[in-house]
């Protein structure tokens, strides 16, 4: 296999990774205030993510580096035509960031539920605007013959980018509702296990649109319809074992419908990584956006090693946080003695 | 104001402000894993509330740095395209590598420190600590290995075709002789950092518990803390001065342009001197405008070369010598002017050093006044100790201010002895695909973002340092059971 291929595969392991990972730490953020309507109800909520979603975001960042250096043309046009949504995201990463750490270390009700609105808008925006990005890569931007892109922000949000943005919004809804209702007990759960059964079904429709759409009228390859085919299935089993209340399968047929869609994504590209609408000579493709074959080797070095020894450390650190929450293990705000900062 | 000047801004902007969080980060990381070691080895419970203190104070400052970093991956894209499609083949990769061999450590491992307390055996969760301070200790190696590339690019050609850099040698990437000295530099520097934090707070507490009541309970632990930091200050105090001459002697061959405007040196002089203060126009393009008032003859020499006779060359023949190599004009036909700007690069580079000075003192006076076990009540100790605590920040800010205002006007500066294709000025590494309007707006939010959060940042270390060592809480109840007791951290 190619180099170029190779990474090309590795890429959308690693967004497949993010966005299983992080979806639901999104979801689990904006679904906050609907499944804890207190504060001890909003902590289980928030801790089940608590030790994982610093990690979770480092395959944002391994993913943002890895097209740096794999495919810099590709890089180099996306993050400076894309600017203003990456902005956006960039924005609310860094809020969430902090509002996640910051909330509990003033003992004041006004304090947290502030931060608490900080963490759970911050969710929002990315969740809906990863959508649009990706299915403007899929359905094509405006591209100069210098490959710079050459169309306007308006111009991201035609009518399949912001479906698109639906899309991966209700995803992350529906993966942080199962999670909540893999990881929680008592009512929070409850209210958890209704949420997951409802976003499976309007994700299911919306995807559904979707994928179809995007087949129908941008993918690249025939094959794509094989990717389309399993996101349907394991969306439509998602729903069917979120209703019977078997959340572990759930949460394992979401992860499968979020690969599936990366797997759609990427496919619907090959072998161009930004096909341009404009002119189809001005695209980028997996040949003229790459780096050079030593560093692509280099780099497949540095994957192959270390990419299983950190999935090992993160699959243990969820291994040692598996544990259902309850409202009787979050602590008494007791340690901080201050309610000013 | 065009794109360039606003990317130009925004970088500064969003650089300086990351470096501010980063070093204390990396030092206090590292030190606070120390200190559990010591509570794990010696079962002193002063140590684990050491522990506690400043690891509380290391999270605060570890979630904006995290917030912050995540914007500088993206801003080379963003801001930045042409650079990144002319040095991506080569500076791509450490970034990539940083990611996955140390970000992942550091955010993994740091969720299990701060959930991990009563739930991992002790042994364990002490690891977790290291790991985290291996991973950041790591990233700085990474990042440091990209931009040492910018400042002397190795192991790459130039491949007119697609018209870019393209690395041909990892391996020379990875031990530039630049990074190799700049790691070192920098990792002290990060202790320094840290190890004036913690004596700083720890003197402001020993001092106030010792003019409360001399019998305190706490008062041994907090004097432990101020010569544990005095201590680190002083060891890193040394590394710094070591690393920070093989640094200097090394940028007189690698980049003499920075170092000439460093010491505002026109003329090439033999023996040079060293200048103690040089007054002119700020923001001079012509050297000459700038007297030398107080110098210190032939020093400059000694510390390019350790030879106090050397010839140091000047502004105005190293001018000459790039326009010759490197071309006079740009393609436009714009003349190119190879000094950086003098009052910036003379000025960070002695703040640099003056500033760190307040550190050196604060240690040397916390080892004398807390000598064979006396606590010291002195109010003027406290002073310095709090005076003292933010000058290692600005030191270690105006270092970087230094050397990345002194690399201008390129963004890759070329290497004297190696490829003379590969530089790229500034002027052409910017986005062209974004509009002024873009970069101002995205300057504004960054800046009032980081300004809010810096706030908040600010009012909690505040917050927690004033509020001190907590009581540690009793050990879980082994009869109670392991899935009905509340969790020792939630956030």
């Amino acid at each position: 296999m190619e180099l170029t291929l190779v990474w090309f595969v590795l890429l959308a392991v690693l967004w497949t990774g993010y966005l299983v990972l992080e979806g639901f730490d999104f979801g689990v953020a904006m679904l906050m205030p609907f499944a804890g309507r207190n504060n001890k109800e909003r902590r289980v909520a928030l801790n089940t993510i608590g030790p994982v979603w610093d990690g979770n975001e480092v395959w944002l960042l391994t993913a943002g580096g890895a097209t740096f250096a794999a495919f810099p043309e590709w890089y180099a046009t996306m993050f400076s035509g894309f600017y203003i949504p990456l902005l956006l995201i960039l924005v609310a990463l860094i809020v969430r960031a902090v509002a996640i750490e910051y909330r509990g270390k003033i003992n004041s009700e006004v304090w947290r539920s502030r931060w608490d609105r900080a963490i759970i808008i911050s969710a929002w925006i990315p969740s809906i605007l990863w959508g649009v990005a990706f299915a403007n890569l899929v359905r094509g931007v405006n591209l100069d013959a210098d490959h710079q892109y050459s169309g306007t922000f308006w111009d991201l949000l035609n009518p399949f980018a912001l479906l698109g943005g639906v899309v991966t919004l209700l995803l992350f809804l529906s993966h942080g509702a199962i999670f909540l209702a893999l990881k929680t007990d008592g009512i929070v759960r409850e209210r958890a296990e209704k949420l997951a059964k409802q976003f499976g079904l309007y994700a299911i429709v919306a995807a559904g649109t979707w994928a179809v759409w995007g087949q129908l009228a941008y993918s690249r390859n025939t094959w794509t319809w094989g990717a389309v085919g399993v996101a349907a299935i394991s969306l439509i089993a998602t729903w069917y074992l979120s209703s019977t209340k078997r959340f572990g399968l759930a949460f394992i047929a979401n992860a499968v419908a979020i690969a599936a869609a990366v797997v759609f994504i990427f496919g619907a590209l090959y072998p161009y990584v930004m096909p341009a609408i404009n002119d189809p000579a001005n695209s980028l493709t997996l040949k003229n956006a790459s780096s050079t074959n030593y560093t692509l080797t280099v780099m497949t070095w540095v994957a192959v090693i270390f990419t299983p020894i950190v999935i090992a450390y993160q699959a243990w650190s969820y291994w040692v946080f598996r544990k259902r929450l309850h409202v009787d293990h979050i602590p008494e705000h007791n340690e901080l003695t201050f309610t000013k900062a | 104001m065009e794109v360039l000047e606003l990317a130009r801004w925004q970088f500064g902007i969003t650089t300086v402000y990351h470096f501010i969080l980063v070093p204390l980060t990396i030092g206090l990381s590292t030190l606070v894993a120390i200190m559990q070691t010591m509570w794990f080895k010696t079962g002193n419970e002063k140590w684990l509330r050491l522990t506690k203190f400043y690891g509380k104070l290391l999270l605060i400052n570890f979630a904006l740095g995290v917030a912050t970093g995540i914007v500088q991956e993206f801003q080379f894209g963003m801001n930045w395209s042409e650079y990144s499609r002319y040095v991506g083949d080569v500076f791509g990769a450490p970034l990539a590598m940083e990611a996955l061999i140390a970000f992942f450590l550091e955010s993994t491992f740091l969720g299990l420190w701060i959930f991990g307390w009563d739930r991992l055996p002790k042994a364990v969760h002490l690891a977790t600590i290291w790991m985290l301070a291996l991973g950041s200790t790591l990233s700085a190696f990474f990042i440091i290995a990209a931009n040492s590339w910018m400042q002397h690019p190795v192991g790459a050609v130039f491949d007119p075709e697609t018209g870019r850099a393209e690395m041909t040698d990892i391996v020379a990437v990875l031990t530039n002789t630049t990074a190799l000295v700049a790691y070192p530099h920098v990792i002290a520097t990060a202790f320094l950092v840290a190890g004036t934090f913690v004596c700083g707070i720890g003197v402001f507490w020993m001092v106030k518990k010792a003019r409360a009541n001399t019998d305190d309970a706490d008062l041994p632990m907090y004097r432990t803390a101020a010569r544990f930091g005095a201590w680190v200050m002083i060891i890193s105090g040394v590394g710094i001065i070591i690393t920070g001459d093989e640094q200097a002697k090394l940028m007189f061959q690698q980049q003499p342009i920075k170092m000439a405007a460093a010491e505002a040196l026109c003329e090439t002089e033999q023996p040079a001197a060293f200048s103690l203060l040089s007054i002119g126009h700020l923001g001079a393009t012509d050297c000459s405008d700038v007297k030398t008032v107080l110098a210190i003859p032939g020093m400059l020499g000694f510390l390019a070369t350790g030879d106090w006779n050397a010839e140091v060359k000047g502004l105005k023949p190293l001018q000459q010598e790039y326009a010759e190599r490197y071309g006079a004009t740009t393609p436009d036909g714009e003349i190119i002017h190879y000094q950086p700007n003098l009052a910036i690069t003379y000025w960070s580079f002695r703040l640099m050093i003056g500033l760190a000075v307040f550190s050196a003192l604060l240690a040397l006076a916390v080892l004398w006044t807390t000598r064979k076990k006396q606590y010291s009540d002195k109010r003027w100790l406290s002073t310095l100790a709090l005076v003292s605590l933010p000058m290692p920040f600005l030191a270690a800010s105006f270092g970087w201010i230094f050397t990345e205002m002194g690399r201008q006007p390129f963004v890759v500066a070329p290497n004297p002895t190696g490829s003379d294709e590969i530089f790229l000025l500034t002027q052409f590494g910017v986005s062209t695909a974004v509009s002024a309007g873009m970069v101002l707006g995205s300057m504004i939010t960054f800046t009032l973002v980081y300004a809010t959060l810096g706030v908040f940042w600010y009012r909690l270390m505040h917050r927690y340092a004033v509020e001190g060592a907590p009581l540690v809480q009793p050990p879980p109840d082994p009869d109670d059971l392991e899935a009905t007791r509340p969790l020792s951290f939630a956030y």
